[in-house]
């Protein structure tokens, strides 16, 4: 079943940001010259990159557009857009999956394990409180379960979302074992016959061993306590990273197998462009974009409306 | 820190070593794969542009042409404008005239701001201040409870008022102050996006009404290409005094400091390199610049080791490093000592040829419960003169030790590579080499 439902409206709003400066700038450039040449090339060399697609990602896309001008003929600047919209699309296209994301709940699982992992401060506690709304609202019973026992008030922070939300929240104390915190918490589901288990985990930096060797604690414990569980691993992300994000998910995915993604604080940025090198070397799922502070803010991401999204000229444009 | 940085500029810097002399065409060329370096790392694309512009000019000058040794010329060119883009001098924080000083501490969300107070806190109190720590952030849940914890744990009291607003909270914690014989008031105010209007307009406003003596700006290390538009934002609001980089123990990043550093011309005045509270140091920038160009970082380290041990042992741990006369023995004992320091990854980063260890290895604890059983089953002579350990006394050692062969065989490349780094530092003055006033050769 499709737990989101899909608010357009405010995915596109969410996303006025990295429209504005990344595609807003493509459209002045567009407009400033009349035949694409190497000078112009350049130009969008530089939107890519500020926009964090990548130096690596950025050239791919650069090569392909030069090709295609070369083979296809194309000089008129306005044929820049074009190209780059198709360039865009084919390279989220490569990234596979079903067009629209977020997460489905097979029926035959319950209750269905989702653990959330990533770097300190890029929101996993505030994305978990809106996941657990989303299901909430949907009708699934939800527990959350704090194994961030690390981080001094996370208990209380998570709590507080969990009550936002109207979910149960299964916690010991600080500085407790979170794969206990993490067993006790899918045994209490089970018995409760809870329809999801959302596990939150401290933040961590992807390169310390000891605390990845935790994380994968987490996991095995989630699986002996239930076989084949977590069923998904979903790594958040912040926007504003830069190009450490991809070591994350390479190193998050090496320790706990990470399913889907979760990128943050996009309404923020004017970024985004990540998206496209997480697309371009890796090949993992982005489910959900953040586009604000509130507690629907949570948007399953959508390749093509996503795509639609940024190359749709913004209000305060001339069409 | 900065390992990848490192790494990739080494290759670069190996090709250009190798050349006798310096065209313009290998230059460019090199400057090129620079500025892939710096981008990758996150160095906002202006500034990396600027970076190679400058360095181009000076090193297709007649200057590099004409020297006897234009490789060297270029690196210290290249180090040159890294350190100048890092700023050159250590920073120190305001202190009011009368007490108490008040120190505003704002960022992003999730960039480390409330961590950072906390260890602020500690660091100010172990030099004999009396902080005290306000809770401003009202708007995350939780928030004031995490604050109010990490002063359970410093001993440092925290200010918090669940009916009054950020203002008047920050406001009132400066009275509470006086009142209560506090000398520094650090003000944690709630993460902000810097496109929110609402929320700068009240940070400005906390910012006018309990005129700080210190304003620092929180930033996440591994922000991208948008932290100098976060940091401009900030500072057009704040006009802050100084940059906290947190989670530097991380790692491939450091292109943010460049940035941020450019852009805003302040100085970087911390650095977060840890989750425990006692990961702060003050930021050098010569420090970093030289860890970026792959020279180590023992001045860091030696300080580090003062604060652990004796002053005499210290200065016996930098007289070893700078002699390079070390052996296998020592290197079992330093690495000890080391342990005393704090994880090991973070202090190993410090160390001369240290970050040419390639990436996938990580240094863990455990690894050095393995090399202590490693040197342990070598003999004495083993240990002083490493040359002799053949294949079979590489079995021998393995076996003895519960490792295998390829263990040993890094170990001993590793060691290897330390001494060589570290006789390279000691042909000339130790000191000037970090300043950059000589580079190693080859």
């Amino acid at each position: 079943m499709m737990v989101f439902s899909e608010t357009l409206q405010k995915f596109k709003s969410g996303l006025a940001k990295t429209r504005d400066s990344l595609f807003g700038k493509v459209t002045q450039l567009v407009r400033s010259k009349s035949v694409i040449d190497e000078e112009m090339l350049e130009r969008l060399e530089e939107i890519l990159i500020s926009a964090d697609v990548g130096v690596g990602t950025t050239m791919v896309i650069l090569d392909n557009i030069k090709n295609r001008v070369k083979q296809e003929r194309y000089e008129s600047s306005e044929q820049l857009s074009v190209l780059l919209k198709d360039e865009i699309g084919r390279l989220l296209q490569a990234n596979g999956g079903a067009p629209a994301n977020g997460i489905r709940l097979p029926d035959s699982v319950r209750p269905y394990v989702v653990m959330v992992v990533g770097v300190n401060g890029v929101g996993k506690t505030t994305t978990i409180g809106k996941l657990a709304h989303n299901f909430r609202s949907a009708g699934l019973k939800v527990v959350v379960g704090a194994a961030d026992t690390f981080r001094a008030a996370a208990n209380e922070q998570l709590e507080i979302w969990a009550q936002r939300a109207g979910v149960e929240m299964i916690q010991q104390s600080r500085g407790a074992d979170p794969a206990a915190v993490a067993f006790d918490s899918l045994s209490s589901a089970i018995a409760k016959q809870a329809d999801v288990v959302i596990i939150d985990t401290a933040g961590r930096l992807h390169t310390k061993i000891n605390l990845m060797d935790e994380l994968k604690k987490i996991k095995r414990v989630l699986d002996k306590r239930m076989p084949g569980a977590p069923h998904e691993v979903l790594l958040v992300l912040d926007a504003t990273t830069g190009q450490n994000t991809l070591q994350q998910v390479r190193q998050f995915t090496t320790a706990v197998e990470v399913t889907g993604l979760v990128l943050t604080k996009l309404d923020g940025t004017a970024k985004g462009g990540v998206v496209l090198a997480i697309s371009n070397e890796l090949k993992i799922p982005v489910r959900f974009i953040g586009v604000g502070e509130q507690i629907d803010d949570l948007q399953p991401f959508d390749r093509r409306a996503f795509v639609n999204a940024l190359f749709e000229s913004s209000p305060t444009e001339s069409p | 820190m900065f390992e990848n940085l490192s790494q990739k500029l080494e290759t670069v810097f190996k090709r250009l070593r190798g050349q006798g002399r310096i065209t313009e065409a290998n230059v460019a060329e090199t400057l090129r794969e620079v500025r892939r370096v710096l981008l990758d790392a996150d160095v906002n694309y202006k500034v990396a542009k600027q970076f190679i512009d400058d360095v181009q000019k000076r090193a297709v000058g007649s200057e590099v042409l004409n020297s006897i040794t234009p490789g060297q010329l270029i690196i210290k060119i290249i180090y040159d404008e890294v350190v100048k883009l890092l700023g050159t001098s250590k920073a120190e924080i305001h202190t009011a005239p009368a007490p108490p000083t008040v120190i505003l501490v704002a960022g992003l969300q999730g960039s480390g701001k409330t961590t950072f107070a906390a260890k602020l806190a500690r660091y100010l109190k172990g030099k004999g201040s009396m902080p005290l720590m306000v809770a401003a952030d009202i708007r995350r849940p939780a928030a004031i409870d995490q604050l109010e914890m990490l002063g359970k744990q410093l001993e440092v009291p925290v200010y918090a008022d669940r009916a009054k607003d950020a203002l008047a909270i920050a406001v009132d914690s400066i009275d509470f102050a006086r009142r209560n014989i506090r000398d520094t008031v650090i003000i944690d105010t709630a993460g902000r996006l810097h496109i929110d209007e609402e929320m700068m307009q009240e940070v400005a406003a906390i910012k006018k009404r309990s005129r700080p003596h210190e304003i620092l700006f929180v930033v996440d290390a591994m922000t991208g290409q948008d932290a100098v538009n976060t940091a401009k934002a900030f500072h057009d609001r704040l006009d802050f005094d100084g940059v906290v980089l947190t989670k530097l123990d991380g790692d491939s990043r450091g292109g943010a400091a460049l940035s941020i550093r450019s852009v805003v011309q302040k100085p970087i005045k911390f650095i977060g390199v840890g989750e425990k509270l006692d990961a702060l140091e003050p930021f050098y920038p010569e420090r970093i610049a030289s860890r970026i160009l792959g020279m180590g970082d023992i001045v860091t380290l030696v300080e580090k080791a003062q604060e652990q041990f004796d002053e005499e042992k210290a200065v016996k741990l930098e007289e070893k490093l700078r002699k390079a006369q070390f052996t296998l023995e020592d290197f079992l004992d330093q690495l000890r000592e080391v342990k005393k320091m704090g994880p090991l990854s973070q202090v190993m980063g410090m160390l001369p040829g240290m970050n040419r260890v390639p990436a996938d290895v990580q240094v863990d604890d455990k690894a050095l419960v393995r090399i202590e059983a490693m040197i342990q089953s070598m003999t004495s002579e083993e240990r002083v003169r490493p040359s002799i350990i053949n294949g079979s006394r590489r079995r021998r050692i393995a076996m003895g030790s519960g490792t295998t062969v390829q263990e040993v065989n890094r170990l001993l490349k590793q060691f290897e590579e330390m001494q060589r780094m570290m006789k390279r530092l000691s042909k000339g003055s130790m000191k000037r080499a970090l300043q950059g006033m000589r580079l190693p050769a080859r």
